[in-house]
């Protein structure tokens, strides 16, 4: 099995892997992603990303909602990079 | 701290910088009982664990998680001693998962059925890590000094059926190390997603097992070897992380991201602790949750500030840049070693009581080769070995005083 990030493409709907869960934590003024015996503290754009990654939604989507909630454009490459990394390391499982 | 120094290593440490206040516990453990159907030869509970009070009761523990929580603690695990052994297991994780926590139960499977691993479930539980103590039936029954091989599949294949997550932990030495391949590859024939690999560390009951446990170089370069196959052929499918034994480095871990940091540790009797050995070490008066609250404890007990920033160091750790890095490593360790708490760790290269570590290596290696055919394939030859065991109360010994 390949370890490297693979294309992620605009339809495919990311969820928070099996196993793992996605909670805000005020004490850490941060999302922080759980998994067994483990913790990993976001910052704020993986988490604004994250947290929109509920199987439902599209990259496209997900995308558009960042774009409007942040009165941002272009940000497609951003987030399809940081999807593909959290896909290569299981915290995201991305479905067709 | 054999199972549990990577999952302190893997928390995003905040750090207690001197002049600071320190961040929350945000790793919580609580070793609801010292009983235990095993008696595992490597186990890190206290040797008198035998002389200590009363067990809490549910609704301490459960003030307790109430307290953690509030102060920002996310991480939960349950240990002991056998977790399952707690007829109210079932209660405490409801309550842990009502407040938030991420729960893991860190068990041997002893006590584990059907019927309780569907309340767990119901109750919120998130993870289950299992113990196996070698891939054979033969191993690791002996190593446990109990009949538990096929119970332990058995529950392996229930926490499957279950949907959790599967995570073997192994604790490794010398008689089982040569065996790495066949347990890995017994975790992948379970359907292991992570795999420790805990080469032992030298506390409690592996203390007292030292020379009859510690592997020689040439057996750890073997096993990092197999290892490294396993990994490059299954990659992010089966996880495997392979805790060094600290006998054979130059650096010391990182204990606990320093003590106070991000852990804390309740011991069945309420006692509280900044690493799960720190009740051994000298001069440190430990609270009890029966007294004080969780916030009083964590930020204001004169026990969880003793090790904070560096003030406590002593040369060469005081001017070591790698300070911030490492801490000057274990503080239980150096005492065991030492004799003095606030020396360096000795598995440090620049400390000047380093020869302890290679002398002790040394020796095993030669305890190793006398008895190298019989020890590797009749391990029930390998004599000395202390089982865990409550009938037995064992105070503890530094180095220097052992003959």
């Amino acid at each position: 099995m390949s370890d490297t990030p693979r294309d992620i493409p605009l339809s495919s709907r990311p969820a928070i892997a099996h196993g793992m869960r996605l909670q805000w934590e005020a004490a850490q003024d941060a999302h922080v992603l759980l998994y067994p015996e483990g913790m990993v503290k976001l910052n704020g754009t993986a988490g604004a990303i994250m947290s929109r990654c509920d199987g439902v939604r599209t990259v496209a989507d997900i995308v558009a909602d960042l774009e409007r909630t942040y009165s941002q454009s272009g940000l497609t490459k951003d987030v399809v990079a940081f999807v593909a990394l959290a896909v290569q390391r299981r915290w995201l499982e991305a479905f067709p | 701290m054999n199972t549990r120094a990577t999952a302190a290593h893997a928390l995003a440490a905040p750090g207690a910088a001197p002049g600071r206040t320190a961040g929350p516990p945000l790793w919580l453990l609580l070793e609801l009982t010292y009983r235990c159907p095993l008696h595992c030869v490597f186990c890190y509970n206290p040797t008198d664990f035998a002389n200590t009070g009363p067990e809490l009761a549910t609704a301490d523990w459960i003030r307790v998680l109430r307290e953690a929580r509030a102060l920002g603690a996310v991480q939960l695990g349950l240990s002991g001693g056998e977790p399952l052994a707690r007829d109210d297991l079932e209660e405490i994780v409801g309550e842990a998962h009502a407040l938030g926590f991420y729960i893991n139960l860190i068990t041997s499977g002893v006590g584990m059925t059907e019927a309780r691993i569907k309340a767990l479930k119901a109750a919120g539980l998130d993870h289950i890590q299992l113990s196996f103590q070698d891939s054979t039936r033969e191993m690791n029954d002996f190593l446990s000094s109990t009949r538990t091989f096929e119970l332990k599949a058995k529950v392996a294949q229930l926490i499957r059926a279950h949907d959790y997550p599967m995570v073997l932990n192994v604790v490794l030495h010398r008689l089982n190390i040569d065996h790495v391949g066949e347990i890995l590859a017994m975790a992948e024939a379970l359907g292991a997603q992570y795999v420790e690999l805990a080469n032992t560390q030298y506390y409690g009951w592996a203390w007292l097992n030292r020379q009859q446990l510690l592997p020689t170089r040439a057996q750890l370069q073997r096993a990092e070897a197999v290892t490294r196959t396993f990994r490059e052929r299954l990659g992010a499918a089966m996880q495997i992380y392979f805790v060094v034994p600290d006998y054979f480095e130059t650096r010391p871990k990182a204990c606990m991201n320093g003590l106070g940091s991000v852990f804390l540790a309740i011991a069945p009797d309420g006692t509280a602790l900044p690493c799960h050995a720190a009740r051994m070490l000298p001069g440190l008066e430990l609270p009890n949750v029966r007294d004080a609250d969780i916030g009083a404890i964590w930020y204001d007990s004169p026990a969880f500030n003793r090790f904070r920033g560096d003030a406590w160091m002593k040369e060469p750790c005081r001017s070591c840049p790698e300070r911030v890095k490492d801490f000057g490593g274990c503080r239980c360790q150096a005492y065991l070693l030492t004799g003095d708490a606030d020396n360096a760790d000795p598995v440090c290269d620049l400390s000047p009581h380093h020869g302890l570590v290679t002398e002790a290596v040394a020796r095993a290696e030669g305890a190793a080769a006398a008895s190298a055919a019989a020890a590797s394939t009749q391990p029930h030859r390998t004599p000395g070995l202390t089982f865990r065991d409550h009938r037995v109360s064992i105070p503890v010994v530094i180095e220097e005083k052992r003959t």
